[in-house]
């Protein structure tokens, strides 16, 4: 996928399955949505090939809308409307409609179901994207950046949702650039760094993979490196200050070794992670930046 | 996979009628500035155009109705649906574009029909008493609503939605005065009134006059109308950009 001179994605190859939540991550600017609005046809990709339900969703568009549910990053409804009135005309773009009054409570807008779009919060205004994404009956639902912006109980209502779409086997891609949300979604994370593929896998395998050998942990900045490393007889660096990481195998020795050399000190221990590392741990190795 | 193309339409066809007859300054613009200017100046002898002015000022506010509806409210309508990404969002959904122009179409026609429905009887009531042919009045009127709804469509497909806004406008005036509608094109200056004749909003007033007058419009009117009706919808379809 190109801009002119730019490419914008090249060489992603990725698939997502149905009954199933696939998170594209990355860092803003990635290819993201690009990735996304080629899926959607909004966008027709300069090489390779995009399928959905095994259809191109630019050569076969009328068919491919009709199953598949679509939330854009922002806007995309009439501001004067309310949910209740944009969600019964989208209905009828259907054959077989969810129920626009059972949809409202489902995102939890019951409240301001008869408020006009434009004087919705943020968070409202996503809800509704989210429920006319699904007004449809999906069986393919794309949404892009879906907690943006919204506030913690209106994540918790979105994330509910997206396990239901998934427990009634439903295909679900969603974009986006907290690892939190990943980690707690996704059943598959494709991460993308300037438009390039550079790690897949479910987020266990992602978080096991090649980190069996460190223990990470987080105490004071500053600590006496000579000391502990000839202490845990291995090469300990301090990544950030206050955050370590020992080189060692994670066997409960090593970690015995560890918090007695800090409780021998009376040190705090903050964090401690051994064999197992953060989504964002994988991240920042991958991309090298800051997913933010 | 999806519901009848006329049952979409239908429902897109409600929803632009509503959103409509909903906002305070499309009535305004439809109804309301029409109305003001036909009573106001047929009771209100200023205008240089004899005993009774309604006789000159009927069709040129219908032809002001058209204008406020096909290009004004769709223009302006469509170029904020634009900006606010609904387009694009409709764009994924199995409603199609075919059915949103037809519904478009149909939402003009209907308000026109709520325009024809306030500003015919008030038009008599107030002495008007047209002749002529009704089936030249009703060309007219459709070439003007398909050469105004191509200018309306242009802007909105090409413009930013504040830009198109005050465009719009702006043009809606100019065309005001130059249109035969309240200033009698005989009064205009002569270089302008050159310019003025060729402009479809003369254009749609003087076809009117005549066709609801002697029943007889000039060839002039009709080429005007005609040109406008088949250059801006093309110009329009070749430029608009959905997002």
């Amino acid at each position: 996928m190109r801009y002119g001179d730019r490419t914008a994605v090249s060489g992603l190859s990725f698939s997502a399955e149905a009954g199933a939540v696939t998170a594209l991550l990355g860092p803003n600017g990635a290819g993201k949505t690009t990735t996304v609005e080629t899926l959607e046809g909004y966008r027709r990709p300069d090489d390779g090939s995009v399928r959905v339900l095994g259809l191109d969703p630019v050569a076969d568009r009328a068919a491919v809308v009709a199953r598949m549910g679509v939330m854009l990053q922002r806007g995309g409804v009439y501001p004067a409307m309310n949910a209740r009135q944009v969600l019964r005309l989208f209905a009828a773009y259907y054959r077989h409609p969810a129920d626009p009054e059972e949809l409202i409570g489902r995102v939890g807008l019951t409240e301001v179901a008869r408020t006009p779009w434009r004087r919705l919060s943020g968070g409202e205004q996503q809800r509704l994207g989210l429920a006319l994404a699904l007004i449809g009956r999906p069986e393919v639902v794309l949404l892009d950046e879906p907690t943006a912006g919204v506030d913690p109980a209106g994540r918790i209502a979105i994330r509910q949702v997206v396990a239901g779409l998934r427990a009634e086997g439903t295909c679900v891609l969603l974009t986006t650039h907290d690892m939190d949300e990943a980690e707690r979604l996704a059943d598959q994370v494709v991460i993308i760094s300037a438009g390039r593929l550079v790690g897949q896998g479910s987020p266990a395998e992602l978080m096991r993979s090649d980190s069996g050998r460190v223990i990470r942990f987080g105490a004071p900045p500053a600590l006496d490196l000579s000391e502990l490393t000839a202490t845990m007889a291995a090469a300990v660096r301090e990544e950030r200050p206050g955050e370590y990481v020992v080189d060692t195998e994670a066997s409960p020795a090593a970690v015995a070794r560890l918090t007695a050399w800090l409780a021998e000190r009376d040190l705090p221990l903050s964090d401690l992670r051994a064999g197992r590392q953060s989504l964002e741990d994988v991240f920042l190795q991958l991309t090298g930046e800051d997913p933010g | 996979m999806t519901p009848s193309w006329t049952a979409r339409v239908w429902a897109q066809t409600r929803a632009e009628v509503g959103m409509t007859l909903r906002q305070g300054e499309q009535l305004l613009v439809a109804i309301g500035i029409p109305l003001v200017l036909l009573v106001f100046f047929s009771e209100v002898h200023v205008l240089p155009v004899g005993a009774h002015p309604v006789e000159f000022l009927a069709p040129g506010i219908l032809a002001l109705a058209v204008m406020s509806t096909a290009m004004v409210s769709l223009g302006i309508g469509t170029g904020f649906e634009r900006g606010y990404g609904v387009l694009k969002r409709l764009g994924s959904t199995p409603l199609g574009r075919p059915a949103l122009l037809a519904a478009k179409t149909a939402g003009v026609v209907a308000v026109e029909a709520i325009q024809l429905a306030v500003l015919v009887p008030v038009s008599l009531g107030l002495g008007w008493r047209p002749s002529g042919a009704v089936a030249a009045g009703a060309g007219a009127w459709v070439l003007g609503t398909v050469g105004f709804a191509g200018i309306g469509m242009l802007m909105a497909g090409t413009l930013r939605p504040l830009a198109n806004l005050a465009l719009a406008n702006g043009i809606y005036i100019v065309l005001l005065l130059l249109g035969g509608m309240v200033v009698p094109l005989g009064r205009l200056p002569g270089g302008l009134r050159t310019v003025a004749r060729a402009l479809p909003a003369a254009g749609l007033s003087d076809a009117l006059t005549h066709g609801l007058g002697s029943g007889h419009v000039p060839a002039h009117d009709w080429l005007v109308l005609a040109v406008w009706a088949v250059a801006a919808p093309v110009a329009a379809a070749l430029t608009f950009r959905w997002e």
